[in-house]
């Protein structure tokens, strides 16, 4: 979310914008093949860095569904691209014209067109398995749990199913935004660790393992270290087998935010 | 009895000490020796962004603390440089008003806004407004909508109106005017509207034009062989930062911004004169001096509207007429501002689209570094190594302060097809973003370009810099900070959390004999000075 706020910032200061473009017609059925290609140029460029190069998912949600959250019609598909999903890390396709936002909602669409995979997996002994083996203490689900991981309420809304189960077995290949690990030695020698919740020019703050804030000046740090490398979570390759693996991820998938 | 009240509410004003603005164009010409005032957008028409104040220095910047706060209510950012004449303040607030304050207090004493229509286009930016221009007793605002407004300096009633060009068209005004000799210079917006850029001065007693120079040369016009076809209507190169000017030599120096569609030249082959370029104008004709491009055939939105600083320094072994550009291309330029003689190029920020300048200061173009559907990678950013945010220059000590963004981003090209008032860009970027990309002040020696020391942002900052006779500059940063930096080598002296992200530039005055620093943050105004009782200083004065 930070990120995309920052994407945000960048497009109105640095001299761009969202033309206020709205959809004149529904152009998805009028479009020929050549341009669904084309959308799939674009949509490889813009969009597969979060969705996956063929919308399966990845850091952001899997496309590969008959109906998407959020859109209800085409339009609404074409209004998501060129406009971005305030507060989420989706960012509006300022670069692209209203032709091709349309062309890339045809790709989209016709990713849709396929037979949804069921999840092997029963979520409900993976809940089971969350709840018995500390999951709980790191993470928040429906308002319980602890915070020094990422809040999962709708992970499965926000991840595909391959990304979820690669974060389980190897946390390191997605380490999640904003959960800097930061090693700090103060001038008295005092050394504290812990994940950054800010920073700036000046001063930088974070979170313990204990979910304590602290708080310090860089005048009064000897020493600062950002281990882009560090990841609290461990690996939970060999802590399931194949089938807990199966049961702990369709649990995941299914944490859509629903109350 | 009526006469009584009014010499009587003068004499209170006076002694409150508010005065009725009264600029006249010498006054201006003579900014840098009236520094208790900031009388124009750069504080002179050099655009030094320097003052000769020392109050504050190194020894007690430390002390530094608020003076007052003015809050706005706006929509849109609050980039304004506020102008500070005989007791009051004037500044702009998003989306286009203008409000006199005093600058004891902040307490406001009029403002003025423009109803502007529903559907405003501001394509290619946000609703801002940058500041005003003051000359005689009149103060100038140009419009989102693209009017060009003079309003009485003592009450805000609207003076004239003249329409500078359509808002439907994505034409529109974020810049401060600038006021010189008896006419109002005004640029435009809208380099990725697909606009045929301009400069105009209009009378600054009538508002009527007296001269517009077209930034792209229509047929017929020396440079228009430097497009094809049509591409020429559509080709951008707004003007939309303010200036700088030369008296003696009665040249206006103005940068141009990018050819249209920005990311796709394959619509618009060859130089496209004069995008991406700094303009010398003859003030009183409109007539083109000289140009100099940057950026030939720009496909990475490289504006060149950065501003030009005007000084005097020794290069080649004798003291020469320069014009100094730290351009968002990366490269810091020294120019001849009696010809256009490039001179020297230095880059200051990380790039890798060029190998270096060639001997008349034209780029060598590395291969594969234009856009491309699948996205191509390449520094600085399409917000430049430094963007619309002021440098600063001492011409005691000769240093060059500028703010840097150190940020890449991977270039798309997409289709550029051109609809009247709809964004014309064909293409974009994704920027590095995160602790991927990082901000810096840097001090440049400006007879070589060296940098003399860095002071690293956490973030690519959007907020410029003001450095004062007391060894101090003064900075904004992304995530709120207003701090001060020691001149000599970059070092911390003090810091303000302000709450809200920076995108202004500092400026420096007096109030009641004391230096006072200003800048807005976020959607607030705030003025620092020195405590009542300052430690006598130590510091050094440069």
């Amino acid at each position: 979310m930070r990120r995309s706020c920052k994407l945000l910032v960048l497009l109105v200061l640095g001299g761009l914008s969202i033309a206020a473009a709205s959809p004149q017609d529904d152009l998805i059925a009028k479009l020929t093949s050549s341009e669904i290609e084309r959308g799939r140029q674009m949509f490889v460029a813009h969009c597969a860095v979060c969705h996956g190069i063929e919308g399966t998912g990845e850091r952001g949600p899997s496309l590969s569904h008959p109906s998407l959250r959020r859109v209800t019609d085409d339009k609404a598909l074409f209004n998501l691209i060129q406009n971005g999903v305030e507060g989420s890390e989706m960012p509006g396709a300022w670069q692209l014209s209203e032709r091709e936002v349309w062309q890339v909602a045809g790709y989209v669409r016709s990713l849709g067109r396929t037979t949804p995979v069921k999840l092997p997996g029963d979520a409900a002994n993976g809940k089971r398995l969350y709840e018995s083996n500390g999951c709980a203490a790191c993470h928040i689900v429906s308002g319980s749990g602890g915070v020094l991981g990422p809040e999962l309420t709708d992970i499965g809304a926000r991840r595909s199913p391959g990304y979820l189960h690669a974060a389980v077995v190897d946390p390191a290949s997605s380490a999640p935004e904003g959960y800097l690990v930061v090693r700090v030695t103060t001038r008295e020698s005092k050394k504290i660790w812990g994940v950054r919740v800010n920073e700036d020019s000046f001063t930088i703050q974070l979170r313990d393992s204990g979910g304590r804030f602290h708080s310090f000046r860089k005048t009064d740090i000897t020493q600062l270290k950002k281990d882009f490398k560090a990841e609290l979570m461990p690996s939970y390759r060999d802590a399931f087998n194949r089938s807990e693996m199966d049961d702990l991820v369709a649990y995941l998938a299914g944490l859509r935010g629903e109350q | 009895m009526k006469l009584v009240r009014v010499l009587t509410v003068a004499g209170c004003l006076l002694t409150a000490g508010i005065a009725s603005a009264q600029v006249p164009y010498k006054r201006i010409v003579g900014a840098s020796s009236e520094p208790g005032s900031w009388l124009t957008y750069s504080g002179n028409y050099q655009a030094h962004r320097f003052s000769s104040l020392n109050q504050i220095t190194p020894a007690n910047a430390s002390q530094l603390k608020l003076a007052w706060v003015y809050q706005i209510n706006g929509r849109g950012r609050f980039e304004t440089s506020p102008l500070v004449v005989d007791g009051v303040m004037y500044v702009t607030e998003p989306p286009t008003k203008v409000t006199a304050l005093d600058v004891r207090t902040g307490r406001p004493l009029w403002s003025w806004q423009r109803p502007l229509p529903l559907l405003i286009k501001t394509i290619g930016f946000g609703p801002t407004n940058r500041g005003v221009a003051i000359l005689d007793d009149t103060v100038y605002v140009g419009t989102l909508d693209a009017h060009l407004i003079a309003l009485d300096s003592k009450s805000g009633a609207v003076r004239w109106d003249t329409p500078v060009a359509d808002n439907n068209t994505g034409h529109a005004i974020t810049a401060a005017p600038l006021a010189i000799d008896g006419k109002i210079i005004v640029g435009i917006s809208g380099g990725e509207a697909g606009i045929r850029g301009f400069l105009d001065a209009y009378d600054a007693k009538t508002g009527k034009l007296a001269w517009r120079l077209w930034t792209v040369p229509g047929p017929g016009e020396p440079g228009h062989e430097t497009w094809s076809g049509d591409a020429w209507k559509t080709g951008g190169a707004p003007t939309w930062v303010t200036g700088s000017y030369d008296p003696d030599l009665n040249l206006i120096y103005w940068g141009t911004g990018n050819p249209g569609p920005d990311w796709n030249g394959d619509v618009r082959p060859g130089d496209n004169l004069y995008s991406c370029s700094l303009l010398a104008i003859d003030a009183s004709s409109g007539k083109l001096k000289w140009h100099f491009q940057f950026t030939p055939h720009d496909v990475h939105d490289w504006d060149a509207t950065e501003i030009p600083v005007l000084l005097d320094a020794n290069v080649g072994g004798r003291t020469r007429k320069l014009v100094a550009m730290a351009n968002r291309n990366a490269f810091f330029y020294l120019l001849d501002r009696q010809t256009g003689e490039f001179l020297q190029g230095t880059t200051y920020a990380k790039q890798t689209w060029a190998s270096g300048l060639d001997a008349k200061g034209r780029p060598i173009v590395l291969p594969n570094t234009e856009p491309t559907v699948e996205g191509n990678l390449v520094y600085p950013s399409l917000q430049g190594a430094t963007n619309w945010f002021s440098p600063s220059y001492n011409p005691r000590t000769k240093l060059f302060y500028v703010a840097v963004r150190e940020m890449g981003a991977y270039y798309y090209k997409g289709e550029a097809e051109y609809k009247p008032g709809t964004f014309f860009a064909g293409g974009g970027e994704r920027a590095l973003a995160g602790d991927k990309a990082w901000g810096a002040i840097r001090a440049l020696e400006v007879e070589t370009g060296k940098m003399k020391w860095e002071f690293r942002l956490q973030s690519p900052p959007w907020s410029g810099v003001l450095a004062t006779a007391g060894g101090v500059v003064f900075g904004g940063s992304d995530e709120g900070n207003f701090y001060a930096l020691d001149a000599a080598n970059g070092k911390p002296l003090w810091e303000f959390q302000t709450g809200g992200p920076m995108a202004s530039n500092p400026v420096s005055f007096l109030i009641d004999g004391k230096q006072h620093v200003a800048m807005a943050s976020g959607h607030a105004l705030f003025v620092f000075g020195l405590p009542k009782a300052p430690a006598p200083s130590k510091g050094r004065v440069r």
